[in-house]
């Protein structure tokens, strides 16, 4: 089976779209970017590769009859078992390399590796946990999800060994770099979607025949291409690079054909774009000299709230009485929150002032790019966040009047989708080149 | 003359024979100006739009350009030192960086372009034209030098035209103000017949900077009117309109580009003949100095070539007719002054930018918007929006500054403009289907 992928490498997360001959997306891949610009593009390319095998035993299944509400709940199942193998092998890798770490250490404290050995085999044994039906994860990122457990765990073993909590928490450090970078701790799909299969206690024989065909599919890819802050880095050829205007213009597109403005707040940077009936780009702004209200700004606030980036819009949302917050300097956020906090401020009201400054940041962005136009489609990671969202809503209706707004549930993949339709158009194109060149070389 | 392509030692940027002598030109200027305190020769401090040069030269005063001397800092990697003096002196983050920059390089032993010693200004000559900070810059000047100062007042083109009342206005300042002061200060007496001949050499050598600046509408573009127009319009905008020495160096240019245009080549970058011209573009604000080669290498690494720009008209706006006249001295000199881009209201501006991308056929136009001029800056995305709505070529915005390199971002300015070049070859090649 041939498949044309995007990548798209941020300064948060890299995500990977797969697509089809046929233009279908086929998978989604995502993980959190790391120094190491191509083990990023590796892992969200091999997450978008198993997405695509989910996608095509879904396939399977239709094709063998069985209805859309239990195939639905069959994969979901299949979807968790797999992720819970997957954890399963990289918490054993996690368990090498700290066993070695540790083994390596010149001095430490006896206590030590009887300390490491109890979080080990706590996070071993609340694997399950992590992955039953209807549990609530802090991340879909190994290094978040094991990171959060490791160092909560570590507290209590640091109290009660009374060994120096640094200690252990450098170790974590240290290894997750190993651990995330390791093809063996992802592992593949053939044998974790195996395992999980035959684990399902129903025991549905169409699943394991399903899972077990898709395994065999041959995946061959015949074109990339990647965008992103990242993109100069990615290991592709120049031709095959597109700046992250253009895709998330198209991908915007793509999603809602009747797009014609576009507002993405990356990690790093904010885009407002202007795209036409086709999806080309017509005009953009980004903002520049100042990254004040980027995504990046949230995560420093979660950091300094010790939450997930994922539960600072929920808990914004609960706010009655927001606060009034002109500042959106990353540097300061910190000092900022305090600042509120210490005048009594609820942490609910600070967020949702905070939310709402980061989006009066991107209104200006968007009034400078040629004001906003229907409709309108709201793209990159923030557009998952509840209290940005409505923000945008009540000021975009405010500045604008009546208007479509597009929030797609896979906004953050916008960009790798745009980047796979121009890969997918340039091996259409390199096609066709060959088969003139065919043609003439045999008229020759 | 040279226009064959030798090859350019790495890191060493490629010089045209114009501009080996234009090199020559400023070194011999400069080594006037260090051994004035010895050779007792007067020199005034003065401004680039609206200088006054041929009346200067009549006097032979020798003229000081801060801003030229502040970008060249930049252009050294001094500049970051130079604000950082000034910064300690109690001038704000906000202040025009050329202001810093100055004041700095004042401070650390006025030490110029060519490391040699600048001398004192006998006179601050202020024309004002269009730019605020000018009169405060002069301000601080006068403050350190105790020097006489004389300011010329140049009423805004509001209207987008000269009046007769402006004209007069600005010659009777010059009759009454300006040239008494110049008598006092050199001991001599106006000689008008010199200012004609300055100023009949000054319009030989527009003329033949206009050709070349003209030169842009061929295909390939035989000079970069942005980025290369800078060296181009060095000499005319500095000291040495109104000379002998700019009218052959402007021959010369005018020759070196004939040549280039008649092989068909593109323009000379630093790291030598581009190849390839892929896309042209309208620039409007000032360049970056303090990462030239490297923001001009962003555009050159595209294909891109500056075709026109209204940064290299910032001394005088010579390609919509106007010519220094010797028959009309203080006059044609008052246009001059009022005729300053800087001193243009927006909707000329946008009307010069609108005339620019359709003479020379541009894809686009790209505004360099920098954080240190309100002069510049203000307005440009309304310019932005106009431009696009009556050229219907896509606008592009980027964010710097002039000689502060905190201001320059590398990274994003190169996101922004491959994705602005991107953007006019998607516009080319049509959406994905």
């Amino acid at each position: 089976m041939r498949y044309a992928v995007g990548i798209d490498l941020g300064s948060t997360t890299t995500k990977a779209v797969v697509l089809g001959e046929d233009g279908a997306v086929l998978g989604r891949g995502i993980t959190n970017s790391r120094s190491n610009y191509d083990v990023a593009c590796q892992v969200a390319l091999s997450e978008a590769l198993i997405n695509t095998r989910f996608s095509l035993v879904a396939g399977e299944l239709a094709r063998a009859g069985l209805e859309a509400a239990p195939r639905a709940r069959l994969l979901a199942e299949l979807e968790r078992g797999f992720r819970a193998q997957q954890y399963a092998s990289q918490l054993r890798v996690l368990r090498d390399v700290v066993t070695r770490l540790v083994r390596r250490l010149l001095t430490k404290p006896a206590a030590l590796p009887a300390a490491v050995e109890r979080i080990l085999e706590q996070m071993e044994a609340e694997l399950h946990g992590l992955y039953v039906a209807g549990a609530r994860r802090k991340s879909d990122f190994f290094r978040d999800l094991a990171g959060s457990r490791y160092l909560a765990l570590a507290e209590q073993q640091a109290r009660a060994q009374s060994v120096p909590f640094d200690q252990l928490a450098s170790l974590y450090d240290k290894a997750i770099l190993e651990v995330e970078n390791s093809p063996e701790a992802a592992g593949r799909f053939e044998d974790h979607a195996q395992a999980a299969a035959a684990r399902l206690a129903h025991g549905e024989p169409r699943l394991g025949a399903a899972v077990e065909r898709v395994a065999a599919v041959e995946l061959r890819q015949l074109c990339s291409v990647g965008t992103g802050y990242g993109r100069q880095r990615l290991p592709f050829p120049e031709a095959q690079i597109r700046s992250e205007i253009l895709c998330h213009g198209l991908g915007a597109h793509a999603l809602f054909p009747a797009t014609r403005t576009v507002l993405d707040i990356g990690g790093q940077d904010t885009k407002a774009i202007q795209v036409d009936e086709q999806g080309i780009v017509t005009s953009f702004q980004m903002n520049d000299r100042c990254a004040a209200g980027c995504g990046r700004y949230l995560g420093y606030i979660a950091d300094e709230m010790s939450l997930g980036l994922h539960e600072l819009g929920p808990l914004a949302s609960e706010s009655k009485n927001p606060v009034r917050i002109n500042s959106t300097c990353t540097v300061f956020a910190g000092a900022e929150l305090r600042e509120r906090l210490s005048l009594g401020e609820k942490r609910e009201d600070i967020l949702a002032g905070l939310h709402r400054a980061i989006i009066l940041r991107a209104m200006s962005l968007l009034a400078r790019s040629g004001g906003v136009r229907d409709e309108f489609t709201f793209t990159g990671g923030v557009a998952k966040n509840p209290a940005a969202v409505t923000a945008l809503r009540a000021l975009l209706h405010a500045n604008y009047g009546e208007l479509t707004i597009n929030i797609s549930e896979d906004s953050i993949y916008t960009g790798a989708l745009g980047a796979a339709l121009f890969a997918r158009r340039d091996a259409r194109r390199a096609a066709q080149a060959a088969e003139t060149q065919a043609a003439e070389g045999a008229r020759a | 003359m040279s226009t064959k392509a030798a090859p350019t030692p790495p890191g060493e940027a490629r010089k045209d024979s114009s501009q080996l002598r234009q090199k020559e030109m400023i070194a011999r200027h400069f080594d006037r100006l260090a051994a004035a305190p010895e050779t007792g020769a007067t020199s005034a401090y003065t401004f680039v739009p609206g200088n006054l040069c041929e009346l200067l030269l009549s006097f032979d005063v020798l003229p000081v350009l801060p801003e030229i001397n502040a970008l060249q800092s930049a252009m050294r990697g001094k500049s970051a030192e130079y604000i950082a003096v000034a910064e300690k002196l109690g001038h704000s983050e906000d202040v025009c960086t050329y202001v810093k920059s100055d004041i700095g390089m004042l401070k650390s032993g006025n030490v110029g372009p060519t490391g040699q010693r600048l001398p004192r200004p006998d006179l601050l000559l202020l024309s004002y034209t269009g730019c605020f900070t000018f009169m405060k810059w002069f301000e601080l000047l006068r403050e350190e030098y105790h020097c006489p100062v004389a300011m010329l007042h140049v009423p805004y083109q509001a209207d987008g035209r000269i009046t007769d009342a402006m004209r007069s206005y600005v010659v009777e300042q010059l009759r009454r103000k300006v040239i008494p002061l110049l008598e006092q200060i050199t001991g001599r007496a106006y000689d008008e017949e010199r200012l004609k001949h300055c100023l009949s050499l000054s319009a030989q050598a527009e003329d033949d900077l206009v050709w070349v600046l003209q030169s842009a509408r061929s295909r390939p573009s035989p000079i970069d009117a942005y980025f290369g127009a800078v060296y181009y319009v060095g000499p005319i905008f500095s000291s040495f309109r109104g000379t002998q020495e700019a009218v052959d160096y402007y021959r010369e240019l005018r020759a070196e580009i004939g040549e280039r245009q008649r092989l068909g080549l593109g323009p000379v970058t630093p790291e030598g003949d581009m190849p390839g011209e892929r896309f042209r573009v309208v620039m409007e604000g000032p360049p970056n100095w303090t990462s030239f080669r490297q923001f001009w290498k962003m555009f050159a690494d595209e294909g891109a070539v500056a075709v026109a720009s209204t940064y290299a008209k910032v001394g005088g706006v010579y390609d919509t007719g106007f010519r220094h006249d010797p028959a009309r001295p203080l006059e044609s000199l008052a246009e001059y002054c009022l005729g300053c881009y800087t001193n243009l209201s927006l909707p000329t501006r946008i009307e010069l930018l609108v005339r620019y991308v359709r003479e020379y056929e541009a894809d686009g136009f790209l505004i360099n918007s920098v954080k240190s001029c309100n002069s510049f800056s203000a307005g440009q995305l309304h310019i932005l929006r106009e431009v696009e709505g009556r050229s219907g070529k896509p606008g592009g915005f980027i964010e710097s500054d002039l000689v502060d390199p905190r201001y320059f971002s590398a990274a994003n300015i190169k996101n922004r403009l491959e994705s602005y070049f991107q953007m006019l070859e998607q516009k080319r090649t049509g959406a994905p289907s």
